[in-house]
């Protein structure tokens, strides 16, 4: 198993935007590319993880301005459906180049639909960029709900900011509390489908960014196919990324490797204990 | 031309909807058609009356058990195609043609229809409703590979195909009803602990059927035309990383084919 997929380059790289930075959840790495294409016409939109209707729940949008795509900036540690209007976004929208972001999951999902579409007609030629999101595992609402009112005692409507990063869960709120608690607490939240994953820094992104190698404020990005190439070259010399190698950030590609491994051993463990988890009967691999 | 793949469309109780998806690959149909594939047999299009031999049948629609010349036409299929494929919900599952149960004028005997599978051996599965003309694109580029390319495009070919096949080996089991439904999502993949809120299921149903409640498929049953729609383009049905993690190359790879001449 390949821990980091295959990539062209990798960085540690932030916009160089002070608005985009304002409230982005790292470096601002994928509002700043979705803005930047749009501008200049690499997509004409696209799907995000929105504003929902409750407070800290996603919901999947075909953003066509930059306003759109600035009101998704920032993690919400649940679930958003992106792919549920990949379908919308070419017809009710009449995009004819699409911009989606996503988990790695999100992405697996995306390059099977390009390869056997199915209900996904005159889709998929139509992905112009698909920026994949680091992810270790993803929440359902009412889990995160758990977790940011009963263990971190914050009100989802005064939270500003979730994070999770040095083995704790992290809330801030708009008044400028602190509080964290320790991951351990968290797992049995986790979304049980995530068990069975193994990609944690989205393999098959064109490009594909999260927070974990970079220092705060700035986002560990890889460079993976040549469209993503292609994309990424034009925006760093646009000047809307400020880029560092990635072997002089601390703490750089080693912790990477080591969670994305870690992740991958403990789900592959997973899948071997589910196809013997009966007597005489277990379940089903999808990866086989 | 002598190097091309013969290939068929077979109608049986379809509506040609898979049909026009094999011709909505545009300028594709002529790629295929100059380079790759000599279409053979096809009512609708060409004036060849019987079912003759073949490289690769893509068989439409599902088999009504009390028309005799269906039976016969499907089993003449299999005995004359290399490879049969079942094109569309209908043919792979029975699709919109689960719910027949007779009593219409003037055949009120026509009660009871199969997915082709219930009767002969199928290689391919291609399931949606319509099935994707991308994807039949795919499947028909495979296809030629498999039969006259080299080891290289063999293996790559059979790789891709794999899924596909895995589906119609599946549906041709005996004890298999080769039912498709909403409730795949539920029993294959929600229930086994797999589903991870990706949504790709809501967007391929033809008929609105899937919503996203707080991250998760709700299915409306009462909607569900039985296509199989959303549990083959479910990425925790059948993922191959080979494949798709390969997935740059062998978009290429097909674009490439589909544009032999560069321009």
């Amino acid at each position: 198993m390949d821990m980091l997929g295959k990539y062209k380059t990798c960085v540690a790289a932030r916009s160089t935007s002070s608005e985009i930075l304002k409230s982005s959840q790292d470096g601002g790495i994928v509002t700043q590319m979705f803005i930047y294409a749009l501008e200049e016409g690499i997509i004409d939109g696209a799907i995000v993880a929105g504003p929902g209707d409750e407070p800290w729940k996603p919901k999947p949008m075909v953003a066509t301005t930059p306003e759109e795509i600035l009101a998704a900036r920032g993690t919400r540690y649940n679930i958003s459906p992106n792919m549920a209007v990949i379908k919308e976004s070419v017809r009710k929208y009449g995009l004819d180049k699409v911009g989606i972001v996503g988990t790695p999951c999100q992405m697996q999902a995306l390059r099977k639909a390009q390869l056997y579409p199915v209900g996904m007609r005159y889709v998929t030629d139509k992905i112009a960029l698909a920026m994949g999101i680091f992810c270790m595992e993803n929440f359902s609402y009412q889990s995160m709900k758990q977790i940011v009112e009963d263990h971190c005692n914050v009100d989802l409507h005064s939270l500003k900011k979730t994070d999770i990063g040095k083995g704790k869960y992290w809330a801030y709120t708009n008044r400028g509390a602190v509080s964290q608690i320790p991951l351990k607490v968290t797992h049995k939240y986790e979304q049980p489908g995530c068990h069975v994953c193994l990609d944690y820094v989205a393999n098959m992104g064109d490009i594909s960014t999260g927070s974990v190698g970079s220092p705060d404020g700035w986002s560990t990005v890889f460079v993976r196919s040549t469209n993503g190439d292609n994309i990424w070259k034009k925006a760093v010399e646009a000047g809307v990324f400020e880029v560092k190698a990635i072997d002089s950030v601390k703490p750089g590609l080693d912790l990477v490797t080591k969670l994305a491994t870690e992740k991958i051993t403990k789900n592959q463990k997973e899948l071997e204990h589910r196809a013997k988890m009966g007597v005489n009967k277990g379940l089903r691999n999808p990866y086989i | 031309m002598s190097n091309k793949i013969t290939l068929g469309h077979v109608h049986m109780s379809g509506c040609i909807g898979c049909c026009v998806s094999i011709a909505d690959t545009y300028g594709g149909l002529f790629t295929l058609l100059d380079n790759y594939a000599d279409l053979v047999y096809s009512l609708t299009l060409v004036d060849v009356r019987h079912i003759p031999k073949m490289d690769v049948a893509l068989v439409e629609g599902s088999v009504c058990l009390q028309d005799e010349l269906s039976i016969e036409e499907i089993k003449e299929t299999r005995e004359r195609a290399t490879v049969v494929v079942a094109l569309g919900g209908c043919s792979a599952y029975g699709n919109i043609t689960r719910f027949s149960r007779g009593g219409q004028f003037n055949q009120p005997q026509h009660e009871s229809y199969v997915p082709i599978s219930k009767l002969i051996d199928v290689d391919v599965y291609i399931p949606g409703c319509a099935p994707n003309p991308e994807v039949i694109r795919n499947v028909a580029v495979m296809a030629y590979l498999l039969l006259k390319g080299n080891d290289a495009q063999k293996k790559l070919a059979t790789a891709y195909l794999a899924p596909l096949m895995a589906l119609a080996k599946d549906g041709s089991r005996i004890e298999s009803d080769s039912e498709a439904c909403g409730c795949d999502i539920m029993l294959k993949v929600i229930n086994q602990g797999l589903c991870m809120g990706c949504g790709t299921c809501a967007a391929s149903c033809p008929v609105f059927a899937i919503s996203m409640e707080y991250g998760k498929p709700n299915i409306d049953r009462e909607m569900c035309i039985k296509c199989g729609a959303c549990y083959s383009s479910c990425p925790r049905s059948f993922f191959s990383f080979d494949v798709c993690g390969d997935y740059e190359n062998i978009l290429g790879a097909i674009t490439a084919a589909m544009n032999p001449g560069g321009n």
